[in-house]
C-alpha cells in the first residue's frame, strides 16, 4: 500500500471541477483508492464522495492507495495534486 | 398596456413576443414494477442520452460563451457517472421495485440534501447541480419535450429563474432578452447574459401568467422597465431607443482597432478599469489599449485570511499575460472605509473614510504591503506591469514608499528572482495630494486621478447620502480646476497623468479633458468604444 499527504494551497480547495478530474485520473488505475480528510474516508473514485469532504485550502487530505499498480497510480496522483492542487 | 419593472444586469432594447419559460415540473409518480432489469436498462439507456445532451451543451457552450462557462456542463457529465449516485438508483429499483424516475427523484433528493447541509455556500450551491442533472434524466424518462424546442421565432424569455444549462440551451439567435423573477446581478444568467450581448433584467415583478404567452413585449434593458402590450406611443419610443442602440453598436464596432487620436492629431491612452482577472476578455473585447486600474481588493475581499504572495504572484502574472505585453496598472490595495476584511481587524472607526485605510495601512503594516510588492515585481518578468498607490497625501509618503519598494527589489535580487523595471505612480485623490502634485511628480513615474474620491473629500459630501444629491454636482468647477492643475503639474515635471474615476468616463467633459492635456482616460470596458467615438469627433483646436 502506498499513501501520502498533502496540504490543499488552492484558494478554493476542491471545488467541483478539480475533484471531476481527479475522480477522472484516479479511475485510470485498477488499485483501490481512497481520499480522507479528518478521520472521514471515500473512493477517490467517485466526484460526490470527494465533494461531500468539503476540502478547504489548508486542509491536508490522506491517500491510500492499494493495488497491481499502486506505484504509477501514486507517481500520478502526487503530480495531480501538485499541479492541480 | 401593462407595466412591469425589475433591476437590470445588461443594458439593451429587445422587442418580440415573450414566451413563459416554466421548468418541467416533472411531477414523479411511484409505479411498481415487475421487470428489474428492464427498468434498470430504462435508466441506463437515459444516462447515455443525457450524457450525450451534456456533452452538446458543452461544445455549443464553448462555442458561445467559452471554457470558463462551459466547464459546468463537464462537471455535470462527471456528477452524472458518478457511482454512488448511480448505485443509489440502481438500489432503489432492485430493492424496492420502483420506476427508474421516481429512483431518480428520491436520489435527487438525498444528494441535493447532502450538500445543502455542508458549511460552506459553494459546495451548498452544488444542490442545485444534483437537481439539474436529475431532472435532465426525468425528462429523458418520461419523453417530455423540452419546451425550448418549440418556439421557432425569436422570443423574450419570461422565467421564474434559470438554470445555466438551461440559458445556454436557447439558440443564441433565437433569444431576444431575458427576464427572470429571481436571480442576482451575479447569477450565472447575467453573467452569460453580459457574454451573450442580450439585455437582461432580474427580480422583475412579472407574474408568470400563461395567457402572456405569445403576446408582443418591449424589454428595456437600460431602466429595468418591461411592457407588455405595448400602446402605440410606447411602440414609437422604444423603437426608436432600438435604432438608436442598434445603429451605436454597429458604430462601436467599426472603432475596434481604430487609434486613439483626436481630429487635429493628439493621442490618448484609452485604457480599462478591472476588478478582478475574469474581467480581462472584456477588456480585450472592447478593444482598450491597457488596464488603467486593476484593483486588487479581490484578493483580500474574497480570501478568509491574508493573500499569500504565490496566490497573488498568479493572479497578477494572469492578467500581464493576457494582456500580451499591453501596460497593466497595478493599484496596491485600498482596503478600509467601505472595503473592509474580518482578518485585517480593524478597529471600528468614527469616520472610516477618514480613516486608517489604503496607503496608511500599508505602511504601518509594512509585511502585508512587501508581500504584496513582492508579487507584483515577480509577476513584472510577465508583461508590461505598473504599480500604483491609492490615498496619498504627502511627499514623505512617497519617499517611503519607495524605500520599502527598493527593499523588495534588493530581497528579490538576492534570491536571483528575475523582475523587470515597473513604473511607479500614484493616485491622486485627496485634495492635498492636488495641492503638492507639482513635488509629487519629481518623485514618481506618472499620475491617476480617482475622481470619486476627491470629489467626495473637495465637497465634503458623501456620495451615498441621498439627501445632499440637491447639493453634489459631480461637474463642480472645483474638481476641474484641480484635475487641470494635476495635468500641468505632471507635465512640469515630464510625467504623464490620466483619470481612473468615474468622470473619465463622462462623455460629456471627454473634450474638456483632451483640451487640459489628460494623458490617459481609464474607463469601464463597456465604456471604451464609446469614449474612443468622441476622441475621434473632437479638435482641441477649436
Amino acid at each position: 500500500m502506498k499513501t501520502f499527504d498533502y496540504t490543499i494551497t488552492d484558494p478554493e480547495g476542491i471545488h467541483a471541477r478539480p475533484a471531476g478530474l481527479f475522480v477522472k485520473e484516479a479511475g485510470k488505475f485498477a488499485s483501490k483508492i481512497t481520499i480522507a480528510k479528518d478521520g472521514k474516508e471515500v473512493d477517490a473514485k467517485r466526484i460526490f464522495g470527494i465533494m461531500s469532504l468539503g476540502v478547504k485550502k489548508d486542509n491536508t487530505v490522506t491517500l491510500n492507495i492499494e493495488g497491481d499498480d499502486e506505484e504509477e497510480a501514486f507517481t500520478a496522483l502526487e503530480a495531480f495534486f501538485k499541479e492541480n492542487l | 398596456m401593462l407595466k412591469f419593472s425589475g433591476s437590470s444586469v445588461f443594458g439593451g432594447v429587445a422587442i418580440g413576443k415573450l414566451f413563459i419559460f416554466q421548468k418541467n415540473e416533472n411531477k414523479v409518480e411511484r409505479r411498481h414494477i415487475e421487470d428489474v432489469e428492464k427498468e434498470t436498462e430504462r435508466f441506463e439507456k437515459a444516462k447515455e442520452k443525457a450524457l450525450e445532451q451534456l456533452q452538446g451543451l458543452y461544445e455549443k457552450a464553448l462555442k458561445d460563451v467559452g471554457e470558463a462557462n462551459a466547464m459546468i456542463f463537464e462537471v455535470h457529465q462527471m456528477m452524472l457517472e458518478d457511482l454512488d449516485y448511480q448505485d443509489s438508483i440502481h438500489y432503489m429499483i432492485k430493492e424496492q421495485q420502483i420506476n427508474a424516475e421516481f429512483a431518480v427523484a428520491q436520489t435527487s433528493d438525498n444528494f441535493a440534501e447532502m450538500f445543502a447541509a455542508m458549511d460552506d455556500a459553494y459546495m451548498q450551491g452544488r444542490a442545485a447541480d444534483v437537481r439539474d442533472i436529475s431532472e435532465r434524466l426525468i425528462s429523458i424518462l418520461t419523453d417530455s419535450q423540452s419546451s425550448l424546442d418549440v418556439f421557432q421565432e425569436p422570443v423574450v424569455i419570461v422565467a421564474e429563474d434559470l438554470a445555466p444549462s438551461e440559458t445556454v440551451q436557447f439558440e443564441k439567435d433565437k433569444l431576444l432578452a431575458i427576464v427572470t423573477r429571481q436571480g442576482s446581478a451575479n447569477s450565472h444568467t447575467a453573467i452569460l447574459a453580459r457574454t451573450m450581448d442580450i439585455p437582461a433584467v432580474i427580480q422583475a415583478d412579472i407574474g408568470l401568467d400563461p395567457e402572456y404567452n405569445g403576446k408582443t413585449v418591449i424589454v428595456d434593458g437600460f431602466t429595468g422597465d418591461i411592457y407588455l402590450d405595448p400602446d402605440e406611443e410606447t411602440s414609437k419610443v422604444m423603437e426608436a431607443k432600438l435604432a438608436d442602440c442598434l445603429a451605436e453598436k454597429e458604430l462601436l464596432q467599426q472603432l475596434k482597432g481604430k487609434e486613439d487620436v483626436t481630429l487635429d492629431g493628439k493621442h490618448l491612452k484609452l485604457y480599462a478599469n478591472i476588478g478582478n482577472p475574469g474581467d480581462v476578455a472584456n477588456v480585450l473585447r472592447n478593444d482598450a489599449r491597457g488596464i488603467g486600474l486593476f484593483r486588487s481588493e479581490f484578493l483580500y475581499l474574497e480570501s478568509e485570511d491574508f493573500p499569500t504572495e504565490e496566490e497573488q504572484f498568479k493572479a497578477y502574472k494572469a492578467v500581464a499575460e493576457n494582456m500580451a505585453g499591453k501596460k497593466v496598472i497595478i493599484r496596491t490595495l485600498d482596503i478600509g472605509a467601505d472595503k473592509t476584511v474580518d482578518y485585517f481587524k480593524l478597529d471600528e472607526e468614527e469616520n472610516p473614510a477618514m480613516g486608517y485605510r489604503a496607503i496608511r495601512i500599508c505602511l504601518t503594516q509594512q509585511e502585508i504591503f512587501k508581500t504584496q510588492l513582492r508579487a507584483l515585481y515577480r509577476a513584472s518578468n510577465y508583461g508590461q506591469i505598473a504599480i500604483m498607490f491609492p490615498m496619498i497625501i504627502s511627499v514623505e509618503e512617497v519617499r517611503k514608499i519607495k524605500k520599502i519598494v527598493e527593499e523588495v527589489k534588493a530581497e528579490l535580487t538576492e534570491l536571483a528572482v528575475p523582475f523587470k523595471d515597473v513604473e511607479l505612480g500614484v493616485m491622486i485623490e485627496t485634495p492635498a495630494a492636488v495641492m503638492v502634485s507639482d513635488e509629487l511628480a519629481k518623485e514618481v513615474d506618472f499620475f491617476s486621478i480617482g475622481t470619486n474620491d476627491l470629489t467626495q473629500y473637495t465637497l465634503a459630501i458623501d456620495r451615498q447620502n441621498a439627501k445632499l444629491g440637491d447639493f453634489y454636482n459631480a461637474h463642480h468647477p472645483a474638481i476641474l480646476k484641480m484635475i487641470e492643475m494635476v495635468v500641468k503639474n505632471a507635465h512640469g515635471a515630464g510625467i504623464w497623468a490620466g483619470i481612473c474615476g468615474e468622470l473619465g468616463a463622462d462623455l460629456s467633459l471627454t473634450e474638456t479633458f483632451l483640451k487640459m492635456g489628460v494623458d490617459e482616460l481609464s474607463v469601464s470596458p463597456a465604456m471604451v468604444l464609446r469614449v474612443r467615438k468622441i476622441i475621434r469627433e473632437t479638435d482641441t483646436s477649436k
